[in-house]
């Protein structure tokens, strides 16, 4: 046993030094020269933090785009999917109440034109983004409830659309965050 | 859509592109040859003077499992107490609680065998000294374990007559030094300046735009999440994983973490090839493996793409697929494709539930690791594929009634007893642990655990019982990713898939060393005119038959029950 045991003890001693210690540090230099330096990308609205770039919020007000249906709430120390399978009759019916939701804030609109992502939970339940269907849909309701000319809320969700990935791989996607922080500065 | 297509395709074809040298640089290693990284050796130097190990020592096969298996141990028994005491260790900076006896129990068993099924969430229920000093120590460890596994194999195939199969320490660190840490290394730093946390920092607290007050996790995670990628180990640093926005903030670091589930275990193969000087070898078992893998992605692909038939039904448009559990930044396209590029290669990170993918891709991912070597994990998948490779042989001996062999050695009775008692190990421990589980919730649906079985289940119906054979097969492959609606955080689950994880990942290393270990004490025979060849499309069809009849003979019954049944009922 000590043939085996005896350096299988001091390998875990330094590969825990090395792999554990040393390496997480050394990414850690590096990430102090990344935006956000490390700490996690932020957004400002008038010099004050709002949010994490990359963590989608809760918007439940006429006045901002709506995001994803969050099974954790949006709460990002906890995030989560729904985890509901597709032939799931309750989450069915919970899918059904949010189309009637959104159909009642947004008339005009009809059933068809919902693109899946806005009644359907994301997978982290923090998801950032929604197609750029997702958020033309909205822009009349904004529009009419901020009082502004809907040509200049689709021309600043035009705006935001990103496009996929060098223009070749990914679908196309709108940061639902930066799109209403931009909204609250547009005069 | 198109751009999505093209996103998987480009995935694919480059992992295969950077795989072939990769293999070829990673037979320099072992062989001793001189590479790029020779800058490491004195790295290397100074942990065997430390450990007081020397690495000209060779081992035979016995000696390479005692080392294995004794160290294996000693990580098993270390991480279950750093969990269970996690709370009183430094690098806590969110407070968290300690982790209960059989949670601890679970997820120190899941670590150390590189499967990673996570009862627990990152945010809430490890600390960053557990974070980083047992998981990410694992992540690299289990991984060289499976690599010097391997290379034992590899070295009893390569030497005429012997019992000297190399040293396992060397093996061990030199799969960390010059392979995993240094591509994790890069992977790390695309995270980085991708958005992905790096820093030790605690929680954030921040008052959102509509006045909500948000806390949000973070941590270094970015050097964690690319060894969990490249180790094909797939435990993350948050619950959700790599659906994460920061875990994997982009569609670069989409295709970043993606191309390292995939390129390990793809250019090990590649390696053989270059380590035995039998090229074409490698291009048969790749070949296999593709073809199955293929077979997967398709169906998969096209129904999470199509969208929900039952939110068609609903009158939504699903220009975007079926968005139930899935992030708008990957889309439906390379949602599927690392459903099955997860399960496949025995990693078992997600950036999508699987839970709410359509049957057809459950199945499909289901499928991946019932057979657990299309791909496989790093240096187990090959393992497994050795099994299957004797398996075929002995067969394709009896149809023409030769002796069979395979790179000149006699496969015997006593091989072939080991190679078929691990082929069935795996459907048993499976089946087994589901019907267990199932006959729990009929009969004793108010037992009185943290969950009641009656409450394990998120879904009803067929898609239940897919939860939990999901579990089980995601357990006994070490692949650990999870129906994650199944309620597994209690004593049934823990213990239970806490013993198949133990098994399904000892015996199927014990299994091949064994043979193999056997096999290179035997006779030469030198290749002649009725021996089979191995590097042969015939013989490569032969093997995907055994595959395939054995995984689909064993497994047909009860996915019948879950997916298919579920897919079928579809109105």
């Amino acid at each position: 046993m000590k043939t085996y045991l005896l350096p299988s003890i001091k390998i875990t001693i330094i590969l825990l030094v090395i792999l554990s210690g040393l390496y997480p540090l050394a990414i850690a230099a590096i990430g102090k020269l990344t935006p956000g330096g490390g700490d996690g990308v932020t957004v400002t609205l008038n010099g004050k933090v709002v949010g994490y770039a990359n963590i989608g919020q809760k918007f439940t007000k006429d006045k901002y785009f709506w995001g994803r249906p969050s099974a954790a709430d949006y709460k990002a120390d906890a995030g989560a999917g729904s985890n509901k399978g597709p032939s799931n009759a309750d989450y069915l019916k919970d899918v059904k109440a949010k189309i009637d939701t959104f159909l009642k804030h947004n008339p005009g609109v009809t059933t068809a034109q919902i693109p899946s992502e806005l009644v359907t939970y994301s997978g982290s339940g923090l998801d950032p983004d929604i197609s750029p269907d997702g958020a033309r849909i909205q822009v009349a309701r904004v529009a009419k409830v901020r009082n502004l000319p809907a040509g200049k809320v689709l021309a600043l969700v035009n705006q935001h659309v990103e496009q996929p990935l060098w223009g070749l791989f990914g679908p196309a996607k709108v940061n639902v965050l930066q799109l209403n922080v931009a909204l609250d500065q547009l005069k | 859509m198109n751009t999505e297509y093209a996103g998987i395709i480009f995935m694919y074809l480059a992992t295969v592109a950077l795989a072939i040298p990769l293999g070829k640089y990673i037979a320099k290693v072992f062989n001793g040859e001189k590479t790029w990284l020779d800058f490491m050796a004195p790295l290397e130097r100074l942990i065997f003077r430390f450990s007081g190990i020397d690495t000209k020592k060779e081992m035979n096969w016995k000696q390479h499992l005692f080392a294995l298996l004794s160290v294996n141990v000693l990580w098993l028994f270390y991480a279950f107490f750093c969990l269970l005491f996690q709370a009183h260790l430094p690098l806590n900076p969110d407070g968290n609680p300690n982790q209960t006896p059989d949670l601890a129990f679970n997820t120190a068993l899941s670590f150390v065998t590189n499967t990673n099924l996570q009862d627990y969430s990152g945010e809430s229920g490890a600390t960053y000294y557990t974070q980083l000093f047992v998981f990410m120590f694992l992540h690299f460890v289990s991984a060289a374990t499976g690599v010097a596994a391997m290379m034992v194999v590899f070295k009893a195939m390569k030497d005429k007559v012997t019992d000297k199969l190399g040293n396992f320490w060397d093996y061990l660190v030199k799969a960390i030094t010059r392979l995993f840490l240094p591509l994790s290394f890069v992977v790390a730093v695309i995270l980085a300046f991708n958005g992905t946390p790096t820093s030790y920092k605690g929680k954030d607290t921040v008052i959102g735009l509509q006045g909500d007050t948000i806390h949000v996790s973070r941590g270094p995670a970015a050097g964690m999440i690319a060894i969990k990628q490249t180790g094909t180990n797939g435990g993350g640093w948050f619950g959700a994983n790599s659906a994460h926005p920061l875990e994997n903030p982009n569609y670069v670091t989409n295709m970043a973490e993606n191309m390292s589930i995939m390129i390990i275990s793809i250019s090990l193969v590649f390696a053989l090839g270059y380590y035995l000087n039998k090229k074409k070898l490698s291009w048969v078992i790749f070949g296999v493996m593709t073809v199955g893998f293929l077979i997967m992605v398709f169906p998969s692909v096209t129904a999470e793409v199509n969208g929900s038939p039952y939110l068609h039904q609903l009158g939504i448009s699903q220009t975007t697929g079926a968005m139930e559990g899935k992030e708008v930044r990957f889309g439906p396209a390379a949602s599927a494709y690392w459903g099955i590029n997860t399960t496949v290669t025995s990693n078992g990170s997600v950036n999508a539930m699987h839970d709410s993918m359509m049957p057809v891709s459950g199945m499909a991912q289901m499928f991946d690791m019932m057979v657990n070597c299309f791909y496989g994990g790093v240096g187990v998948g090959f393992l497994n594929f050795y099994i299957f490779i004797i398996i075929a042989v002995f067969i394709s001996g009896l149809m023409v009634g030769r002796t069979p062999e395979f790179m000149g050695r006699k496969i015997e009775a006593r091989e072939m007893k080991i190679a078929s008692l691990i082929a069935l190990l795996h459907p048993f421990i499976i089946l087994v642990g589901t019907a267990l589980a199932a006959y729990m919730l009929v009969h004793f649906p108010n037992a009185n655990w943290a969950t009641k079985p009656s409450a394990w289940l998120n879904n009803p119906g067929f898609h239940g019982f897919t939860e939990m054979l999901y579990q089980f097969t995601s357990s006994a492959a070490n692949n650990g990713s999870g129906y994650a609606g199944l309620t597994a955080n209690n004593i049934f689950w823990n213990v239970s898939t806490g013993m198949v994880i133990f098994v399904g990942r000892f015996f199927p290393i014990i299994g091949p060393l064994a043979i193999a270990g056997l096999l290179a004490n035997k006779k030469f025979i030198p290749e002649s005119a009725g021996t089979l060849k191995s590097d042969s499309t015939t013989f490569g069809i032969m093997i995907f038959s055994v595959i395939i009849i054995v995984a689909a003979l064993s497994f047909f019954p009860a996915l019948a029950l879950g997916p298919i049944a579920e897919h079928v009922s579809i109105k």
